[in-house]
Protein backbone atom coordinates (compact mmCIF):
# COMPACT_ATOMS: atom_id res chain seq x y z
CA UNK A 1 0.00 0.00 0.00
CA UNK A 2 1.28 3.35 -0.66
CA UNK A 3 1.42 6.01 2.53
CA UNK A 4 1.59 9.45 1.93
CA UNK A 5 4.28 10.56 4.71
CA UNK A 6 5.64 13.77 6.49
CA UNK A 7 9.29 13.58 5.56
CA UNK A 8 9.25 11.01 2.21
CA UNK A 9 6.03 12.04 0.40
CA UNK A 10 4.67 8.86 -0.76
CA UNK A 11 5.87 5.63 0.08
CA UNK A 12 5.14 2.43 -0.46
CA UNK A 13 5.45 -0.05 2.09
CA UNK A 14 4.27 -3.88 2.98
CA UNK A 15 1.16 -3.92 5.15
CA UNK A 16 3.54 -6.63 7.17
CA UNK A 17 5.56 -3.62 7.94
CA UNK A 18 3.01 -2.20 10.07
CA UNK A 19 3.47 -1.66 13.68
CA UNK A 20 0.47 -2.00 16.10
CA UNK A 21 0.30 -0.16 19.16
CA UNK A 22 -2.49 -1.51 20.69
CA UNK A 23 -2.57 1.90 23.04
CA UNK A 24 -1.24 4.26 20.39
CA UNK A 25 1.25 6.06 22.58
CA UNK A 26 0.13 8.82 25.04
CA UNK A 27 -1.09 12.32 23.22
CA UNK A 28 -1.92 10.32 20.63
CA UNK A 29 -4.03 7.53 21.14
CA UNK A 30 -6.17 7.70 18.19
CA UNK A 31 -3.49 6.68 16.57
CA UNK A 32 -2.45 2.92 16.60
CA UNK A 33 -0.21 1.64 13.40
CA UNK A 34 3.04 3.31 12.35
CA UNK A 35 6.06 2.19 10.20
CA UNK A 36 9.42 2.50 10.59
CA UNK A 37 11.57 4.27 8.61
CA UNK A 38 15.05 4.50 8.67
CA UNK A 39 17.27 6.68 6.47
CA UNK A 40 20.96 6.24 6.14
CA UNK A 41 21.86 8.79 5.03
CA UNK A 42 19.90 11.28 7.66
CA UNK A 43 21.20 8.63 10.12
CA UNK A 44 17.53 8.61 11.95
CA UNK A 45 15.00 6.17 12.10
CA UNK A 46 11.48 7.48 11.11
CA UNK A 47 8.39 6.48 13.09
CA UNK A 48 5.59 7.46 10.87
CA UNK A 49 1.81 7.04 11.25
CA UNK A 50 0.18 5.30 8.79
CA UNK A 51 -3.12 6.61 9.08
CA UNK A 52 -2.10 10.57 9.66
CA UNK A 53 0.74 11.66 7.67
CA UNK A 54 1.81 14.66 9.05
CA UNK A 55 2.30 12.28 12.71
CA UNK A 56 5.98 11.44 12.24
CA UNK A 57 8.51 10.99 15.18
CA UNK A 58 11.90 11.38 14.57
CA UNK A 59 14.00 8.18 16.74
CA UNK A 60 17.36 7.17 17.19
CA UNK A 61 18.46 3.40 18.57
CA UNK A 62 19.32 4.78 22.20
CA UNK A 63 22.34 2.34 22.46
CA UNK A 64 24.07 5.44 19.87
CA UNK A 65 22.95 8.11 22.71
CA UNK A 66 24.75 6.01 25.86
CA UNK A 67 26.79 3.22 25.81
CA UNK A 68 24.88 0.58 28.00
CA UNK A 69 21.47 1.59 27.96
CA UNK A 70 19.69 -1.40 29.50
CA UNK A 71 16.02 -1.83 31.13
CA UNK A 72 13.77 -4.31 32.81
CA UNK A 73 10.23 -4.29 31.38
CA UNK A 74 7.44 -4.51 33.21
CA UNK A 75 5.40 -7.91 32.70
CA UNK A 76 2.27 -5.69 31.65
CA UNK A 77 4.25 -4.86 28.44
CA UNK A 78 5.89 -8.21 27.96
CA UNK A 79 2.31 -9.89 27.86
CA UNK A 80 0.60 -6.91 25.85
CA UNK A 81 3.40 -7.23 23.56
CA UNK A 82 3.62 -11.67 23.48
CA UNK A 83 7.51 -10.82 24.04
CA UNK A 84 9.23 -14.42 24.12
CA UNK A 85 12.68 -13.54 24.32
CA UNK A 86 14.78 -10.29 24.79
CA UNK A 87 16.43 -10.24 21.03
CA UNK A 88 13.24 -10.10 19.74
CA UNK A 89 12.91 -6.12 21.16
CA UNK A 90 13.87 -3.30 19.08
CA UNK A 91 14.03 -0.04 21.27
CA UNK A 92 13.82 3.68 19.67
CA UNK A 93 14.21 6.80 21.65
CA UNK A 94 11.97 9.63 20.51
CA UNK A 95 14.19 12.97 19.57
CA UNK A 96 12.78 16.47 20.64
CA UNK A 97 14.21 18.78 18.07
CA UNK A 98 13.60 22.28 18.50
CA UNK A 99 14.45 24.67 16.04
CA UNK A 100 18.02 24.79 17.67
CA UNK A 101 19.22 21.38 16.77
CA UNK A 102 22.29 21.97 19.07
CA UNK A 103 19.83 21.77 21.89
CA UNK A 104 17.70 18.41 20.90
CA UNK A 105 16.73 15.76 23.35
CA UNK A 106 16.44 12.92 23.29
CA UNK A 107 13.26 10.49 25.45
CA UNK A 108 15.84 7.80 27.22
CA UNK A 109 12.77 7.60 30.27
CA UNK A 110 9.83 6.42 28.08
CA UNK A 111 11.47 4.35 24.90
CA UNK A 112 9.27 2.94 21.88
CA UNK A 113 9.79 -0.64 22.41
CA UNK A 114 8.60 -3.35 19.89
CA UNK A 115 8.32 -6.72 19.59
CA UNK A 116 10.10 -7.64 16.27
CA UNK A 117 8.72 -11.21 15.96
CA UNK A 118 4.77 -9.99 15.86
CA UNK A 119 5.26 -6.14 15.07
CA UNK A 120 3.35 -4.91 18.19
CA UNK A 121 4.24 -1.72 20.04
CA UNK A 122 4.20 0.26 23.29
CA UNK A 123 5.95 3.64 24.11
CA UNK A 124 7.23 2.16 27.73
CA UNK A 125 7.52 4.47 31.04
CA UNK A 126 10.50 3.19 33.03
CA UNK A 127 10.88 2.80 36.66
CA UNK A 128 13.51 4.11 38.43
CA UNK A 129 15.52 7.85 37.59
CA UNK A 130 18.38 6.15 35.66
CA UNK A 131 17.26 7.51 32.22
CA UNK A 132 16.03 11.36 31.39
CA UNK A 133 13.14 12.07 29.34
CA UNK A 134 15.50 15.15 28.22
CA UNK A 135 18.82 13.53 27.20
CA UNK A 136 21.01 16.03 25.51
CA UNK A 137 21.87 14.65 22.56
CA UNK A 138 24.55 16.91 21.94
CA UNK A 139 27.73 17.60 24.34
CA UNK A 140 27.35 21.55 25.21
CA UNK A 141 30.09 22.51 22.25
CA UNK A 142 28.69 21.13 19.11
CA UNK B 1 -14.92 10.24 42.95
CA UNK B 2 -14.83 8.49 46.46
CA UNK B 3 -12.68 10.50 49.16
CA UNK B 4 -11.39 8.77 52.16
CA UNK B 5 -10.36 10.44 55.54
CA UNK B 6 -7.05 8.54 56.73
CA UNK B 7 -4.31 8.86 59.56
CA UNK B 8 -0.90 7.93 59.60
CA UNK B 9 -0.42 3.85 59.09
CA UNK B 10 -4.14 3.41 58.00
CA UNK B 11 -4.21 1.99 54.97
CA UNK B 12 -6.89 1.48 51.70
CA UNK B 13 -7.91 -1.60 49.71
CA UNK B 14 -8.20 -1.67 46.32
CA UNK B 15 -9.92 -5.03 45.26
CA UNK B 16 -7.88 -7.85 46.65
CA UNK B 17 -4.15 -6.56 45.32
CA UNK B 18 -3.71 -3.37 46.03
CA UNK B 19 -3.03 -1.65 48.85
CA UNK B 20 -2.33 1.78 49.71
CA UNK B 21 -0.88 2.69 53.00
CA UNK B 22 -0.26 6.73 54.27
CA UNK B 23 3.39 6.06 55.82
CA UNK B 24 4.26 9.85 56.81
CA UNK B 25 2.08 13.14 57.26
CA UNK B 26 3.64 16.08 56.82
CA UNK B 27 2.67 20.11 56.58
CA UNK B 28 2.36 19.76 52.75
CA UNK B 29 3.16 16.28 52.02
CA UNK B 30 1.88 12.80 52.13
CA UNK B 31 3.75 9.51 51.80
CA UNK B 32 2.09 7.15 50.77
CA UNK B 33 3.02 3.27 50.34
CA UNK B 34 1.62 1.11 47.78
CA UNK B 35 1.55 -2.79 47.45
CA UNK B 36 0.36 -3.85 44.05
CA UNK B 37 0.62 -6.76 41.51
CA UNK B 38 3.68 -6.66 39.85
CA UNK B 39 2.19 -6.40 36.61
CA UNK B 40 0.19 -3.15 37.36
CA UNK B 41 2.14 -0.11 36.35
CA UNK B 42 2.10 2.52 39.39
CA UNK B 43 3.26 5.83 38.41
CA UNK B 44 3.61 9.40 39.95
CA UNK B 45 1.06 11.19 37.55
CA UNK B 46 2.54 13.90 36.52
CA UNK B 47 5.33 11.66 34.84
CA UNK B 48 2.62 10.27 32.09
CA UNK B 49 2.23 14.17 31.60
CA UNK B 50 5.37 14.63 30.92
CA UNK B 51 5.72 11.40 28.26
CA UNK B 52 2.56 12.88 26.36
CA UNK B 53 4.08 16.91 26.55
CA UNK B 54 7.44 15.02 25.40
CA UNK B 55 5.62 13.83 22.57
CA UNK B 56 3.76 16.18 21.34
CA UNK B 57 6.46 18.27 21.23
CA UNK B 58 8.10 16.29 19.11
CA UNK B 59 5.41 15.85 16.68
CA UNK B 60 5.20 19.62 16.34
CA UNK B 61 8.73 19.97 15.49
CA UNK B 62 9.57 21.40 12.22
CA UNK B 63 13.11 20.55 11.56
CA UNK B 64 14.88 20.89 7.98
CA UNK B 65 16.24 17.49 7.92
CA UNK B 66 18.69 17.67 4.91
CA UNK B 67 20.07 20.82 7.43
CA UNK B 68 20.29 18.56 10.18
CA UNK B 69 21.92 15.66 8.68
CA UNK B 70 24.74 18.12 6.70
CA UNK B 71 25.64 20.14 10.38
CA UNK B 72 25.76 16.69 12.14
CA UNK B 73 28.10 15.21 9.63
CA UNK B 74 30.46 18.48 9.95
Amino acid sequence: MTIKTKFFDEIEIDEKQIINFVDGIPGFPEHKQYVIINDEELGFTFMQSVDEWSLCFITLPPATLVGDYSFELSDETVEKLELEKPEDVATFAILNIPEDFKKMTANLRAPIVINTKNNKGIQELLDGDNYSMKHQVFKEDV
Amino acid sequence: MLVLARKKDEAILIGDEIEIIVTEISEDKVKIGIKAPKHMKVFRKELLEQVKEENLQSAESKVDLKALAKAIKK
